[in-house]
Parts: structure tokens; sequence; C-alpha cells
């Protein structure tokens, strides 16, 4: 069995985001960037899985830019076999990365892709439930905890109530949450070894697949910082206050 | 505690914009050094680092080492983060691929040294010594002995010490008095009191190795006399596994002022079996090897120290509300002389990033480089900075260790703060490995005499020729040109006033080495000017720029109080008569 992960180049969480002073967008220029938090969580599953002999083979894909191969290296030297890079300069929406790996699908025929429930730059939370569509595959999305029997996956998730457990048949698509799994430390030997693992590389050509942006942004802007809140003594002070405010 | 986080961002830019990291893998034997991989290496320490060896610096300050009956137990999580860091083969980062290291530039491994002296300067001991264990071996052990113990300490399984201090040999190691006597058959018996060694009994590893200074009884008096020895702690079996115990026993540990998450221990060495390193009577060369990299390393504790202790009032000073400052902010960071304090603290600590790192990768030159002409010369700076390093970057450690207590003010001393602890962990950063007084003696004596400080001031004169019609880094540049001339100047009379008096160079050796650093700092001051200053959109280049020119103003105009008490020598110094005192 197959597992293919995607996993997304990010401005690092411990990064405090500036945004550009023309407002197109952050800025990202010698920022550090890293693997998406939740990505790395899925890779990390999907590599357990492997070493419990549930699969066979790990395969890492990203889309991006040239750089993003850095990520790959990462899920490379956590263990991965092998990696797909998909290189584009074009911003990439959710819907356009569900094609996208949809594409990889047909080639690679995995048994499940595992994601991130989300990135954290544009915290979106769509490819994964848009690729189950394209591929009209079962979804399990914010995984808390994962357990492969044959050709189905029971899927702890993680939800508003509380938890769920699901059963899905494979081929499936699923989505790590925060806490699935904690991910290992790598191995400076297994950095070394990452760089001589193979990486593939795809254009959205050669996948048919369009940048077409469904979605565009006008304008990034900071948010307003916080004002100084107000003391009030009296609960009755403080429906006054709210009302004033039309919050009550 | 402050929670330490890798200034991975700095780092990357001495790397990258200051010291061109990227010119290490075109040496033959570093190409795997490209810079994803340089990325990768420093994004993976820093997480395990941040993760789990930093978060132990305050539990291993509070806990300290316990000593009962023989045995050294580190403070609790200590053995479990070296067994995580060492399987994860940060150990080996740039020891010899052919004894499981990984090979990389030496420049790498200081990064890494960087951060875990930040992340806990206690902890990085252990596998510091062990390094310059490996690297006495390497360059002086026969076969033999490489076969027997290498592979070992690179991968960390064991760990190594340097046991040259005894009660009556501190600084002056021609005094050693442990003895060692020749069996005939390959071995010594090595019998005397070795203190404060670091690392000498501990609780981490299956076999500790002995780096030891002795005496044969025919040798030589002083230190033609003095040869070294491996004495494990357990003798190697024919299948390279510990087996009987040597008896070399720790007769008990040290309390101290700080670092007490390090153990420092008496030795006794109870006629314990030891091998001869290379030849005998030749010990202090070799040990001067091992010295030269523990020196920088030790400079690289005083950075860390520095940069945490900087990461610590800088986080305190943005949330402090405390009388509204003259341009009216809330936070402390507003008052001008809380700025000061932390523009000061900021400027020192970066200046030594860059002359640890710059150094470091002149190290790899010296190793690595197909021309000969230029390994000596890249060496020369190696051996120049050495004590420039050590000393001036440890007493970086001590002033930015104590302005952080400062900015937090009453809850700068109190413990809980973390704050206090790093100004005494940073003491002795001045005194081991040679106190400062002895790295500037070098400087001033044996450095001077090769010519090296000289030679550096002529190379940093005409770098600074080639700015010279750029404006903008005219803020730095006229002063450095100022500064230097006064550094020759000095020099000059340094190497005139010693014929005249040799006390000259000693009594202002320390201040000697402090007027040069500063100066040194200067000249990669501009580099980092130079290089922020074609990215001004951005608030990180600003941030460069902005700390270049405090340093310009107010802390390179310290040479101006150090130049003309250099320029005293030691008369005044050396009037007053013992007695008097
Ligand atoms: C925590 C700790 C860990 C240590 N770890 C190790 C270790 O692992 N292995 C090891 O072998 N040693 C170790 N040491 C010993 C350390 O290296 C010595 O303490 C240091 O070299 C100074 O020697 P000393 O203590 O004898 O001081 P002294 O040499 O007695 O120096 C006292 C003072 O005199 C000055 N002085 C001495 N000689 C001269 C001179 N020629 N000219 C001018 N001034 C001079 C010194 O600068 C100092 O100010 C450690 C010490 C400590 C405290």
């Amino acid at each position: 069995m197959k597992i293919l992960v995607a996993v997304k180049r990010v401005v690092d969480f411990n990064v405090r985001i500036q945004v550009k002073a023309d407002g197109s967008g952050v800025a990202s220029d010698g920022v550090k960037m890293s693997m998406n938090p939740f990505d790395e969580i899925a890779v990390e599953e999907a590599l357990r899985l492997k070493e419990a002999g549930k699969a066979e083979e790990v395969i890492a894909i990203t889309i991006g830019p040239k750089a993003s191969q850095e990520q790959l290296r990462t899920a490379l030297a956590m263990g991965a076999d092998r990696a797909i890079h998909v290189e584009t300069d074009e911003d990439i929406q959710p819907l356009t990365a569900a094609r996208i790996l949809n594409a990889i699908i047909d080639k690679e025929e995995p048994k499940i892709v595992m994601l991130g429930k989300q990135a954290i730059d544009d915290d979106n939370n769509q490819t994964a439930q848009m690729l189950a569509a394209l591929a009209n595959w079962p979804q399990a999305t914010f995984a808390s905890q994962l357990e492969v029997d044959g050709d189905v996956a029971n899927v702890t998730r993680e939800v508003d109530a509380g938890l769920e457990t699901i059963a899905v048949d494979l081929p499936a698509v699923i989505s790590a949450d925060l806490r699935l799994n904690e991910p290992r430390y790598v191995k400076l030997p297994d950095i070394m070894k990452a760089k001589r693992k193979p990486i593939d590389t795809f254009t959205l050509a050669d996948l048919g697949v369009e940048a077409a942006a469904s979605v565009k942004v006008l304008k990034t802007s900071a948010p307003a910082t916080r004002q100084a809140g107000i003391k009030v003594e009296t609960v009755d002070e403080l429906v006054v206050a709210l009302k004033e405010r039309g919050l009550f | 505690m402050p929670e330490y986080k890798a200034p991975q961002r700095d780092m990357m830019f001495v790397l990258n914009d200051i010291i061109n990291v990227s010119e290490l893998a075109e040496l033959p034997g570093f190409e795997d050094a490209t810079p994803d991989i340089v990325q990768g290496v420093v994004d993976e320490a820093a997480k395990i680092i941040e993760n789990t060896i930093a978060p132990l610096n305050e539990t291993g300050d509070r806990e300290g080492c316990r000593f009962d009956n023989g045995m050294v137990t580190a403070p609790a999580g200590f053995k479990e983060a070296y067994q995580l860091y060492s399987e994860s083969g940060w150990t080996g980062l740039d020891k010899s691929i052919d004894f499981g290291g990984q090979g990389l530039p030496y420049t790498l491994a200081t990064a890494v040294s960087d951060m875990l002296c930040a992340g806990n300067d206690a902890f990085s001991l252990y596998p510091g010594l062990t390094n310059g264990a490996c690297e006495a071996l390497m360059e002086h052990g026969s076969q033999e002995l490489q076969d027997t113990y290498l592979e070992k300490l690179t991968t960390g399984e064991w760990t190594g010490t340097m046991c040259l201090t005894e009660p009556q040999a501190g600084s002056d190691l021609s005094q050693v008095r442990t003895r060692a006597i020749d069996q005939n058959d390959g071995t010594y018996l090595i019998e005397g009191t070795k203190i404060f060694i670091t690392g000498g009994e501990h609780d981490f590893v299956d076999n500790i190795i002995h780096l030891v200074l002795a005496r044969l009884p025919d040798a030589p008096a002083g230190v033609k006399g003095i040869s070294m020895f491996v004495v494990p702690k357990f003798m190697v079996d024919s299948d390279g596994n510990p087996g009987a115990r040597n008896p070399v026993v720790c007769a008990s540990i040290e309390e101290k002022m700080g670092i007490h998450g390090s153990s420092t221990c008496v030795m006794s060495f109870e006629n314990a079996t030891g091998y001869l390193i290379g030849n005998a009577n030749e010990g202090l060369r070799y040990m001067f090897t091992m010295m030269n990299l523990a020196r920088l390393m030790v400079g690289l504790q005083g950075l860390g120290v520095a940069e945490r202790a900087t990461q610590g009032a800088i986080e305190y000073a943005k949330e402090r509300k405390q009388a509204t400052a003259i341009n009216g902010g809330e936070t402390i960071i507003h008052h001008p002389d809380v700025r000061r304090m932390l523009m000061t603290m900021k400027a020192l600590t970066e200046g030594c990033r860059m002359v640890a790192y710059d150094t470091a990768k002149h190290y790899d030159i010296s190793k690595a480089h197909p021309d000969e002409s230029v390994r000596k010369t890249a060496n020369d700076r190696v051996e120049l900075m050495t004590p420039i390093c050590k000393a001036f970057a440890t007493d970086v450690g001590c002033e930015v260790a104590s302005l952080g207590v400062l900015v937090l003010g009453g809850a700068g001393y109190i413990r809980e703060s973390g704050m206090e602890q790093y100004i005494r962990d940073a003491k002795i950063f001045c005194i081991y490995e040679g106190t400062n007084t002895i790295q500037a003696l070098d400087l001033v004596g044996r450095k001077m005499k090769m010519n090296l400080p000289q030679t550096f001031i002529k190379e940093m004169i005409n770098d600074l020729a080639a700015e010279s019609g750029n404006d903008e880094l005219g803020f730095i540049v006229e002063p450095m040109q100022a500064a230097l001339n006064l550094l020759d100047k000095t020099t000059q009379w340094l190497t005139a006033a010693a014929l005249e008096d040799p006390q000259n160079p000693a009594a202002t050796a320390v201040e000697y080495l402090t007027m040069y650093s500063l100066v040194t700092h200067g000249h990669f001051w501009i580099k980092a000017a130079r290089a922020a200053l074609a990215k001004q959109d951005d608030d990180f280049y600003k941030g460069k720029l902005a700390t270049a020119r405090f340093f310009t103003n107010k802390i390179l105009p310290r040479i101006y109080g150090l130049a003309p008490v250099i320029m005293a020598g030691s008369e005044s110094v050396m009037t007053a008569e013992e007695d008097w005192l």
C-alpha cells in the first residue's frame, strides 16, 4: 500500500507576520519558512503506518515554487521514501491543489492520501474535502487517531461536540488534526540521506491542470490593534455598555 | 525562565550575508554542505534544542549534580536529552565519516553549538569536551587508539574529558605532577589527582574516555616533559565493549557558582591503565590541538548566554509597564536607558556571532582548502581570533547577563525570572580553557610575535578603503577609519614598549584584547550594514542597520578610553609594592 502525503511550505509558526507595505500580501522574503505543522503530523502518521507494516511506501508531495523542495527534503529526512514536486510560482488555491493531487492519484494510485487539516498561512481547511469529492473517495477529516485494518481505516475525528469515530473504506482522504501524534525529531544522518532520495518534478501543464483562481485577494492588511478595555462595576453597567455597542 | 527560541534569522543572516557559507560546499570533502543542508541542519537542530534541551536549563540549575560513593547523577532529564541528541546524530556533525560522523564543516557545528550553548550551557559541556578528545585522538592518536575509541566518541555513545588541572597546576601546566610508568607492554600506569574535571563522572553513557596529561619518570622538567594519555573508565575488550573497571575514580564533585548541570569532578587515578598518545613528552603540543577548538567552544558559551539573556530582557521590557516614558510609551522598553541596555546587549551579542562564525569558516578553509598557502592564511586567522573569540565573547557574556538582570529590575534578581542564573553561569567561561588573562597574554605574546594582529589590521584597513566612496556607509566607515588608525598606533606602541619592559604588554594585554575585539566587531558591522542597506523595506534589516549605527556611536568609542590606558603601560600598575596592597 502506498500513502501519499501532501505538505505545504508556509511561513514558520514562530514568525511575527508582517503585511507588505503595498497590501499585496504578507512579507516572506528572508522569512523563515517551514512545513505546515499539520502536514508534519500527517507525514509522521504515514511513517508510523509504514513502520507498523501497514504501508510499503510513503510519498511526499508539494505544490509550489522551487524553494518548496526544502519542505520535501524535510519529509524525506523524516523518512518518506520519495517525493513529488509540482513546481509552480502561481498562487495555488485549495481547488487547484485538490485538482493537482487528484491528477497525482491517477498516476500513483495510493490507498491513502494524508493531508494536514489546514495550512497555517490561509487557514482554508478545504483541500482534503475537495480532493475527496474530486476523487470520489470517502474522507475522514480532523483525525486524532487512526487505525488501519485491512481495507478499512478507523478514524477518530475531533468534531465540535467532542470525538467521533468513523470507519472509511480505502482508498480514502484523511486530514490530520493537532493531537494525532507528535512528529519525531529528524536525525542528522537522515538529513544527509534525504539529499539522495529522488524527487520527481511536474509542471501544472504536465498534469493538465490550470491554476484557476476562484477567489481574488483584493488587499491584505494587519488586523486592527486591540483597544484597551474598560472596567465596569456592576452587571447593570455591563448590560448598558453592551447595549451601547449593539452587542446585547 | 524565558523560553529559548533559536535566533534562526540572525544565524542565517550571518551564515549567508556575512560569511557566505555557500562557499564551503566548493571545498573538497564539503560538497554536501549545500544551502539546503545548511538550512536543514539549522532547522532540525533548533527543534530538538528548543524543545528538549533548553527546557532543562533552569531545572538543571536548581537540581544540580549529585554525588554518591563515586557515582554522579546529572539533573533529571539530562540523560534522556543527551541520548536523544546523540542518537539523532548531532554529536558527529563535523566528525570524520570514517568513524561514523557526517563530515560536515565545523562552521555548521558552530551554528549548532551557538544554539546548544544558549539553550543549555551546562548541558553543552558534555558533548563539548568529547569534541576535544576526538580532535586530539584524530590528530595524534595511533590507528589502534583511533579504532578503539573514535567511533563511540563520534556517535556520543561514550563521552570524553580533558584532565589537565591539578591543585598546583592551573594556568601553568608545567607544574603537572601526575605520574605515568611504562609497563613495557604498550600500557602505562597513571597515578595522581586531577581537579575540576568537567564530565569526569556522570550517568549518561557506558564509558568515559579521559585524556590525561602526565609525566614519565625520566621526563625533562617543565612543559617539555608532559605526555598525553588515554585512560578509559572501563577497559575496552577485544570486541570494543566496555569491560573491567579501570581504577580512575571520582572522589568528589564541586559545589559551584553556576553551570550546576555540569559535573565538575576531582578525579583520582589510582594506578589506572593508560595508553600513550603520539610521542612521549609532546603532550602539551597535542593538548593545544584540543585546547584551540575548546577555546572557540567556550567563546560560543559566552555568545550563548548573551543571546539567552538578551532574549529574556527584550521579552520582559516589552511587557513591563513602569512610568510613562518621555516618548509616551507605556512599557519600559521606551525608556531611553532601558533601550540603551537592550541595544548594547543586542549589538555585542550579534557582533560575537559574526566573529565566531567567520572564524569557524576560516577553520574549515584551513583544513580543507586545496591550496597550501590559502590554508596557512586561514589558519593564521584562526590563531589570531581564538583568544578574541574566547575572551571577548565570554566578557560579553558576563556584561550582557549582568545587564539582563538590571533590565528586569528587582524581578531580575529573583530566581524565578531565570535571569540571575545567566550571571552565575557566565563567569566560568572567563576562567576555564585558559583565563581571559591567559588569552590576552597569548594575543600580545605569541600572536603578536607571529605578526598576526598587525596583518589583520592591514587587512581591515584595506577592506575599508573599498568602502570609502559609499556615502550610505559613511556613518560607520569614517569612525572605523579613525578606530583602525588608533588601533594601529596602539599596536605599534605596544610592540615597542614590550621591548623596553615585558611588563608593559603583560599589564595591558586585557585592555588591548578588548580594544582589538571592538575594532574587529566594527569590521563585521560594516559588512552587516552593507548587507542590510540593500533590503531596507524589511524590519529585520532595518534593525540590523540601526544596530550597526548603535555599535558605531555607542560601543566602538570605548576604545578611546582603552588606548590611553594601554599606552600608560605597566608603571602605575606595578609601583605599589606587594606589602602596600
Ligand atoms: C567549573 C570548572 C570546570 C573546569 N573544567 C576543567 C576541565 O575539564 N579540565 C581541566 O583540566 N581543567 C578544568 N578546569 C580548570 C580551569 O581550566 C582552571 O581553573 C583555569 O585554567 C585556571 O587555573 P587555576 O584555577 O589554577 O587558576 P590560577 O592559574 O591559579 O590563576 C589565578 C589567577 O592568576 C592569573 N594568572 C595565572 N597565571 C598567570 C600568568 N602567567 N600571567 C598573568 N596572570 C596569571 C589568572 O588569570 C587568574 O586570574 C575547570 C575549572 C572550573 C572552575
